[in-house]
C-alpha cells in the first residue's frame, strides 16, 4: 500500500512521521506523570511506527503511472476497516453502560470503568469514531465519483485519516484517564482539540482541491452535504473549544465561557454537531449511495436545493431547544423552538426526496437488505427529525425534559438513521472497491439488516416508553395536590425498560459484528482495484 | 454531456446532469411542501409577533403576549401553595392529637409525605422504612428515641449527633481504640452480648457479667434492654443497627459508633417535618402489619 505513494509522497510521509514521534517525545517528556505524558507515549509510538512502514519502501521504484487513471481507493478501504473496529467497540462500551442501568455495580470497582468515563467512550466512539471514520472513507469516495477525478494527492487522505483516528485515541484514553473538559460531545482536553483542527483543515483543503480536478460541470449535491459538514464542524469545534491550559505541559484547560453563556456554546456546538456531523454528511451518504443502489434518479432536484439551505440555515439557531426550562432567558428559548418547527420541512423534504427516490425500485428494496437499510434510514431520518422538532416545543418539552425520551430520541437518530445508512453505504462500496460484484456474503446481509433492525426497534420503544413514564410520573400529583411519586419510585418503574434497552442493545452489537467478519472477508477476498475509472486522464501529481 | 431525457416511472424529464451515473429528475415541487414549509412560517412569525424572541442589542422583543418563565412558575408555585395552605397551616400549628383525630387531614397528610420519604429519607432508610447497616428500620416498633410523633419530630428536626445546637446526642464509646478496656474483657464483653438473646440472668456474677454492669449498664439499662430516650439500643432483641454477628459486635465495641442523623429544619418545611413524623410514626403499624 506504502508502495503505491510516489517518492517525494514517501519523503513528505517519513518527514511527517518524524515530526509525529518528535511532538509524541516532547510531550511525554513534558508532560511527566500527567495524562498528556500517555498520549505522548502514544503519539511516539505511532510515529515511530509510521517511520518504520515508509522508511522500507523509502527507496522502492515509483509506482506505476498508469494509476493516474484510476481511482485511489486504498484509504477508503482502511478507513472503513477503522469505522468498523470502531463500531464493535463503541458499541460493545454502549451494551455495557446501558448494562450498569440495570446492574449498577458492574464496574469492576475500578475509577476507569464508571458510569461518567465509560459513557463519554460509547459518545465518542459511536458519533465521532465509527460515524466520523465512515465520513471520511465514503467522502473520499464520493468526491471521486462524482467528480470522476482521483484524489488530488495520495499523502493527505492518509494524514487526514491516521491524524484523525490519533485524535480519536487520545480522546478515548482520555476519558478512562479521567481527562475531560466536562462538555458534552466535545470532552477531549485542548491539545487534542487544537491536532484536530489541523487535521481537519488538511481533510478540508484534499476536498477543494480534488473537487477542483472534478470532470464534471457541476457539483453534485452529495458534496454540499459533505462540505457543510466539514465546513461548520470546523467553525463549531474552533468556538465550543476555545480555553485556556492550566499548564502547557499538562492535560487540563478552562474553558473560555462560564454559566449560561457556557450552556449556550455548548449547545449550539451539541446540536450542530448533530446536524452537521450526524445529518449533513450522512446526507451526503444517503445522497449518493441510495439512487446508485436503487438505480433511479434523485426524486427532485429542487427538493434537494431546499432541503439543503433549509437545514444548513435553520439548524444554526435551535440549540437552544437544548436549554428549556433552565437559566437561559426565555426569549432565547422561544427562538430556539420557532426555527426547530421551521427546520421540520425542510428535513422531511430530504427524507421524503430519498424515499420517492426508491418509487419504481421497491422490489429492489424487498430483495437488496444493502437497499433495505438506506431505506430503514430515509425512514428513521424522518421519524427523528419530526421527533426532534415535536421535544423542542416548551410544553412537550416539559413532559420529555431530562427523561430517557431525550436518549431514545437521539438512539433513534443515531441507530436509526446514522448507523443504518452507514452500513447499506459499506455494503455498497466496499465490493466495489474490493473489485468484486458483491458482499462475501449476502446471506450475513440480511442476517445484520434484521438484528440491527430489530434491535433498533427494540431500544427505541422501550425508551420512549420509559421516557413518557418518567415524566408522567413526575408530574403526577394525589387527591391532596401534592406530588404521588418520589424520584426513586420513577427509578423502580425503569427497570423492565432498561433491561429491553440491554437486549436491543445486544441485538444491534450483535448485527455489527455479523457486518464487521463479513466486510472483513470481503477485504481479504479482494480481486483488484475498483472497475470504474476517472473520466479525463489527471496531470502528473 | 447535458442530455435531458425522461423517466419513464414518473413521468419527469431529468435536468440533464449526470454524475457517475446518479441523474435528478426536475420535478416540481410538491404541493404539500410548499403549504406545510408555509404553514410552519406563519406559525414562527405569529410567535414572534406574541411572545419574547428576537435580541434587540441591550433587550429584546418583548411581544404582545409576553411571558416569562420564571415569573410563570413563581405563579404557579404560589397558586399550589395556596390551594394548598388550609390544610399545610393546620398541620404546622396544631398539635399531634388534634392531627390525628381528622382523618381527612391525615390522609392527605400521609399521602404527601411518602413521596417526601422517597426523596429525603429512603436514601439511608430504605423503601418504606426498612433499615440497612448502620440506619434503623423504622417500620418495626423498636425505637431508640421514642416513636411518637412527638419524639420524631424532635429526631427529625433537631438530628441525632448532628451539627445543629439542639441535637439529640448518643455515642457509643470506642472502648478498644480509646484504651478504656483492655482487649481480652472486650472479647469477654462480646462473647457476654451474643449471649443476651436470652436477657440478663439476674445475679449473675461472673466476669463478663460484671464487666458488662459496670461498663455498658449505664445506657443500655441493668437488663441490656436499652433507656428510651439515651439513644442505646436493647441488646436483647434480634434487632441490630450494624449487626448483631460476633465480629460486628467486637468491631463496635473496639471502634465505637456514631451515627448521625442529619438535623431536617430549615430543609423541610414545618409542616412538611410533622406530616412526615406522622407518617413514620404509622410505618410501625403498617410494618406490623405486613409481618403478620
Amino acid at each position: 500500500m506504502i508502495a503505491k505513494l510516489t517518492r517525494t509522497e514517501r519523503h513528505l510521509g517519513l518527514l511527517l512521521s518524524i515530526c509525529l514521534a518528535l511532538l509524541g517525545l516532547t510531550m511525554a517528556a513534558l508532560g511527566k506523570h500527567d495524562p498528556m505524558a500517555v498520549h505522548g507515549f502514544i503519539a511516539l509510538a505511532l510515529g515511530l511506527t509510521l517511520v518504520f512502514a515508509v522508511g522500507g519502501v523509502l527507496e522502492e521504484p515509483a509506482p506505476d503511472p498508469a494509476r493516474l487513471q484510476r481511482y485511489y481507493d486504498d484509504p477508503i478501504k482502511v478507513g472503513i476497516v477503522l469505522a468498523m473496529v470502531w463500531g464493535v467497540f463503541a458499541m460493545g462500551v454502549g451494551l455495557w453502560v446501558a448494562a450498569l442501568m440495570v446492574w449498577p455495580e458492574a464496574t469492576f470497582g475500578q475509577p476507569w470503568s464508571g458510569y461518567g468515563r465509560l459513557r463519554p467512550v460509547h459518545t465518542t466512539g459511536v458519533i465521532f469514531a465509527f460515524g466520523g471514520n465512515a465520513l471520511i472513507a465514503t467522502s473520499f469516495h464520493v468526491m471521486q465519483r462524482t467528480c470522476r477525478a482521483r484524489l488530488a494527492d495520495q499523502l493527505s487522505p492518509w494524514f487526514v485519516l491516521i491524524g484523525y483516528n490519533l485524535f480519536l485515541v487520545w480522546a478515548v484514553t482520555g476519558y478512562f484517564m479521567g481527562v475531560t473538559q466536562s462538555k458534552e460531545y466535545a470532552e477531549p482536553e485542548w491539545y487534542a482539540d487544537l491536532w484536530l483542527v489541523v487535521v481537519w483543515l488538511v481533510y478540508l483543503v484534499l476536498y477543494l482541491r480534488t473537487l477542483k480536478r472534478r470532470a464534471e460541470p457541476h457539483i453534485y449535491v452529495a458534496n454540499w452535504y459533505y462540505l457543510a459538514f466539514i465546513v461548520v464542524v470546523a467553525m463549531l469545534h474552533v468556538v465550543n473549544a476555545a480555553a485556556l491550559p492550566v499548564s502547557w505541559v499538562g492535560a487540563k484547560s478552562y474553558s473560555a465561557f462560564s454559566g449560561v453563556q457556557d450552556a449556550m456554546v455548548q449547545w449550539w456546538y451539541g446540536h450542530n454537531a448533530v446536524a452537521f456531523f450526524m445529518t449533513s454528511g450522512f446526507l451526503g451518504m444517503l445522497y449518493y449511495y441510495l439512487p446508485v443502489r436503487a438505480q433511479r434518479p434523485i426524486f427532485s432536484y429542487r427538493l434537494s436545493i431546499i432541503s439543503f439551505w433549509g437545514i444548513t440555515f435553520f439548524y444554526l439557531w435551535v440549540g437552544s431547544h437544548h436549554l428549556h426550562y433552565t437559566a437561559l432567558p426565555t426569549w432565547v428559548q422561544n427562538l430556539g423552538m420557532t426555527f426547530s418547527v421551521m427546520l421540520l420541512v425542510p428535513s422531511w423534504a430530504s427524507a421524503g426526496n430519498a424515499l420517492a427516490t426508491l418509487n419504481g425500485a421497491w422490489h429492489r428494496v424487498g430483495d437488496d437488505a444493502t437497499l433495505r437499510f438506506m431505506f430503514v434510514a430515509a425512514v428513521f431520518y424522518g421519524l427523528s427529525t419530526f421527533e426532534g422538532s415535536f421535544l423542542a416545543i416548551r410544553p412537550v418539552n416539559a413532559l420529555s425534559h431530562y427523561t430517557d425520551w431525550t436518549v431514545g430520541h437521539v438512539h433513534s437518530g443515531a441507530l436509526g438513521w446514522l448507523a443504518m445508512v452507514t452500513f447499506g453505504a459499506f455494503y455498497s462500496v466496499i465490493p466495489q472497491i474490493c473489485g468484486r460484484t458483491a458482499m462475501h456474503s449476502a446471506r450475513l446481509v440480511e442476517w445484520h439488516f434484521w438484528l440491527a433492525l430489530a434491535g433498533l426497534l427494540t431500544y427505541v420503544f422501550a425508551l420512549w416508553n420509559a421516557g413518557i413514564t418518567q415524566g408522567l410520573m413526575w408530574r403526577t400529583y394525589n387527591a391532596a395536590g401534592t406530588l404521588n411519586y418520589s424520584f426513586i419510585d420513577s427509578m423502580e418503574a425503569m427497570r423492565p425498560y432498561y433491561i429491553a434497552r440491554v437486549i436491543g442493545g445486544a441485538l444491534f452489537l450483535a448485527g455489527i459484528c455479523v457486518g464487521a467478519v463479513n466486510i472483513w472477508l470481503t477485504v481479504r477476498g479482494a480481486r483488484g482495484a475498483a472497475a470504474d475509472v476517472p473520466l479525463a486522464p489527471q496531470a502528473a501529481e | 454531456m447535458s442530455v435531458t431525457e425522461r423517466d419513464p416511472v414518473s413521468g419527469f424529464a431529468t435536468t440533464g446532469h449526470d454524475w457517475n451515473g446518479i441523474k435528478e429528475l426536475n420535478s416540481p415541487i410538491p404541493r404539500v411542501v410548499v403549504w406545510f414549509l408555509a404553514v410552519t412560517h406563519v406559525y414562527a412569525v405569529i410567535a414572534w409577533v406574541l411572545f419574547p424572541t428576537w435580541p434587540l442589542g441591550q433587550t429584546y422583543t418583548k411581544g404582545l403576549l409576553g411571558g416569562d418563565q420564571q415569573q410563570a412558575v413563581a405563579a404557579d408555585i404560589a397558586a399550589a401553595t395556596a390551594a394548598r395552605a388550609d390544610w399545610m397551616s393546620a398541620l404546622a400549628t396544631q398539635d399531634f392529637d388534634s392531627l390525628r383525630a381528622d382523618s381527612d387531614l391525615m390522609a392527605r397528610a400521609l399521602a404527601t409525605a411518602e413521596p417526601l420519604f422517597g426523596q429525603n429519607c429512603q436514601v439511608c432508610h430504605g423503601a418504606g422504612g426498612t433499615g440497612g447497616p448502620g440506619f434503623p428500620r423504622l417500620n418495626d416498633g423498636i425505637w431508640l428515641w421514642g416513636g411518637t410523633a412527638e419524639e420524631i419530630e424532635t429526631t427529625l428536626r433537631f438530628g441525632i449527633n448532628s451539627p445543629h445546637a439542639d441535637t439529640r446526642f448518643a455515642q457509643m464509646p470506642a472502648f478498644g481504640r480509646d484504651g478504656l478496656l483492655p482487649r481480652p474483657d472486650i472479647l469477654a464483653l462480646t462473647e457476654y452480648v451474643l449471649t443476651l438473646g436470652n436477657g440478663v440472668i439476674p445475679g449473675d456474677t461472673s466476669a463478663a457479667a460484671t464487666l458488662f454492669q459496670d461498663n455498658c449498664a449505664g445506657c443500655h439499662g441493668e437488663d441490656a434492654k436499652g433507656l428510651e430516650g439515651t439513644g442505646a439500643p436493647d441488646l436483647t432483641d434480634a434487632d441490630w443497627i450494624y449487626g448483631g454477628d460476633a465480629v460486628t459486635i467486637r468491631q463496635t465495641l473496639l471502634a465505637g459508633r456514631q451515627g448521625v442523623m442529619p438535623a431536617w429544619q430549615g430543609r423541610l418545611a414545618e409542616a412538611e417535618l410533622r406530616m412526615m413524623a406522622l407518617y413514620i410514626e404509622s410505618l410501625a403499624d403498617k410494618g406490623a402489619k405486613d409481618a403478620q
